[in-house]
């Protein structure tokens, strides 16, 4: 944690990035991680992690971890995503609903700039994580990417044993003794509930395992670098029922540290796992608000349509 | 029965046998060459064959084996690494663009060139400077020859890996370079390493650039910049100016089975390897 945080620091020392702070300072609850914090203590993460806990806290005042401001995207000459603009509050779960093509994984893949791996693709607006704008060229992708790990539709377990598979983001950003790493991909792998399952495989190819175990594989891995956000494109669409309602249950358990944004086809789902859900259509959000209020009195005819399955 | 699946049968059937008769055809002139080896290169086949020199009489054929086996395992070192690195940009980093597609197009002529014009080119840029033939010169036509090879395989290869695990691994904060590294060259480890095993079954049979470059010697060599010995040199001049002396012909036809079993053993290593990928 601490190498972690001292990486950062710098990013979020840059001049750059203050004006942006500023001008979103008003938004930001307070509490929330300050520059000088990040670059001193090594316990920052935790720190703002525990204030957005503070009971009491009601769901529209809580901590807005990722702000998401007049974004546009292109896939080259086709718009993806139309002047999107939202709050992903801090340590609850934020569903996007909405039927294919609709952008919602376009969104979700510009919170951690995996989008930058292809050319010909244009992200305009603010995305601000904690108040600093990601989009920001100066912004270091990959340590963007450790404080916001991803999890994809299809299990991508990598080409190497179970272990490995863990201890390969974790070695990107800190070192560690072989006993604290031994201890690191258990408690990410409990953390996953897959340890049961693999403690006697741990040496074993990632690939040979059950479909529903490679995506909680890939859930641990991605815990076990210890980001602040997790993005789930459509993490159970591959798997059964089972399978599924072990990620469920995960995600609910991951909650009470981490943010969570879950892409899911599956309304259920959204109804099931998520305190927030935003409704996408044809590259618009419609509506974003509780999921209660979403899926009982939706304030917009479109998303009534879509949640009675009135179309697709 | 219906005269229209009928029909259907014996076409089918008519194929299976045309199909099979082409396979046989082919595999036959194998075996025939494999068995006529072993009748005329057996006999002659014993240890001194490899621990004693080429001579004008008698002898083995043992520094030509030496010959042979350092120049093909100098190219085949050089040619990897420069193959590997080539077929790597073109995979992850040239993509589509217009200096990518140029290499892989020049590759491609490369792939398909006649060795004796790669003999000929080094010829021209190493041993006519030098003003001798020389294993280095050797050694370097064999790599120009293994190189088209690593590079197409090599690129091949890494298209293979999922683009998603490329996406995987960036996600979770990985450098380009640490993810085609660490992710996509264990994923495509075994293809490589085969098309290695196949260009260097592919070189070590090569004659014509070696007589360009390396020549050929009678005496054990372990300096590079001397003319080399080598296999298929000895076996090309036994054969031709040397049939007159039985003794020769028969030295070669075992040559001619060393090579062959040396090939056919990394040929089936290549096997091997891809088989235990999948």
């Amino acid at each position: 944690m601490t190498q972690t945080q001292a990486y950062f620091a710098p990013v979020f020392a840059d001049d750059g990035a203050t004006t942006v702070r500023e001008r979103s300072g008003e938004r930001q609850a307070p509490g929330n991680r300050s520059v000088a914090g990040s670059a001193a203590g090594s316990d920052s993460a935790t720190q703002s992690r525990g204030d957005s806990a503070t009971p009491g806290s009601e769901q529209s005042e809580h901590e807005a971890k990722l702000l998401v401001r007049n974004l546009n995207f292109h896939y080259g000459k086709f718009q993806a995503l139309k002047d999107i603009s939202m709050t992903v509050p801090a340590n609850r779960v934020t569903a996007f609903i909405g039927p294919s093509g609709c952008g919602k994984s376009t969104l979700l893949r510009c919170f951690n700039r995996i989008h930058d791996l292809y050319p010909g693709l244009k992200t305009e607006g603010e995305l601000l994580l904690d108040g600093q704008n990601v989009l920001d060229r100066r912004v270091d992708v990959n340590l963007l990417r450790a404080r916001i790990g991803m999890v994809f539709q299809k299990p991508t377990p990598f080409p190497m044993s179970v272990y490995d598979n863990i201890a390969f983001g974790v070695k990107l950003y800190e070192r560690l003794s072989r006993r604290e790493m031994d201890e690191r991909v258990e408690w990410a792998l409990k953390k996953a509930a897959l340890w049961g399952e693999v403690k006697d495989k741990l040496r074993q190819s990632g690939q040979a395992l059950s479909g529903g175990q490679q995506q909680r594989l890939c859930i641990a891995r991605t815990i076990a670098v210890r980001p602040e956000v997790i993005l789930l494109d459509e993490p159970t669409s591959a798997l059964d029922p089972i399978s599924t309602g072990y990620i469920e249950d995960l995600i609910n358990e991951l909650k009470r540290d981490y943010t969570i944004v879950i892409v899911t086809h599956n309304m259920q789902q959204a109804a099931r796992v998520s305190d927030i859900t935003a409704f996408m259509y044809l590259g618009e959000l419609i509506e974003c608000d509780a999921t209660d209020t979403i899926f009982t009195h939706p304030a917009h005819r479109q998303t009534e349509d879509y949640i009675t399955g009135r179309y697709g | 029965m219906n005269p229209v699946y009928q029909r259907r049968r014996r076409l089918n059937r008519f194929v299976m046998v045309l199909c099979l008769s082409a396979a046989l055809f082919g595999i036959a002139w194998l075996l025939m060459i494999l068995v006529s080896l072993l009748i005329e290169g057996l006999p002659a086949l014993s240890p001194s064959v490899f621990f004693e020199r080429t001579r004008m009489s008698d002898g083995g054929l043992g520094n030509a084996i030496l010959g042979s086996l350092v120049m093909t395992a100098l190219a085949t070192a050089g040619g990897s690494i420069v193959g590997i690195a080539a077929g790597t940009w073109l995979a992850e980093y040239g993509g589509r663009s217009h200096l990518a597609n140029t290499i892989r197009f020049i590759n491609d002529v490369l792939l398909s060139a006649p060795s004796i014009i790669i003999g000929l080119y080094i010829y021209a840029i190493i041993v006519l400077p030098m003003g001798h033939f020389s294993g280095w010169a050797g050694a370097a036509s064999l790599m120009v020859l293994i190189i088209p090879v690593v590079i197409r395989s090599t690129e091949d290869m890494l298209l293979l890996v999922p683009g998603t695990l490329r996406e995987a691994a960036s996600a979770l904060g990985a450098h380009r370079w640490w993810v085609v590294i660490r992710v996509c060259y264990t994923g495509a480890r075994a293809g490589i390493i085969t098309g290695i095993l196949l260009g260097c079954a592919r070189i070590s049979g090569e004659t014509a650039p070696l007589l360009f470059t390396a020549l050929n010697s009678n005496q054990w060599v372990f300096n590079l910049n001397s003319e080399m010995p080598n296999l298929p040199m000895v076996l090309y001049q036994n054969m031709t100016i040397n049939s007159f002396i039985p003794a020769k012909v028969e030295l070669a036809w075992t040559g001619a089975l060393i090579l062959t079993a040396a090939v056919l053993i990394l040929n089936i290593l290549a096997r091997v390897i891809s088989a235990r990928k999948g």
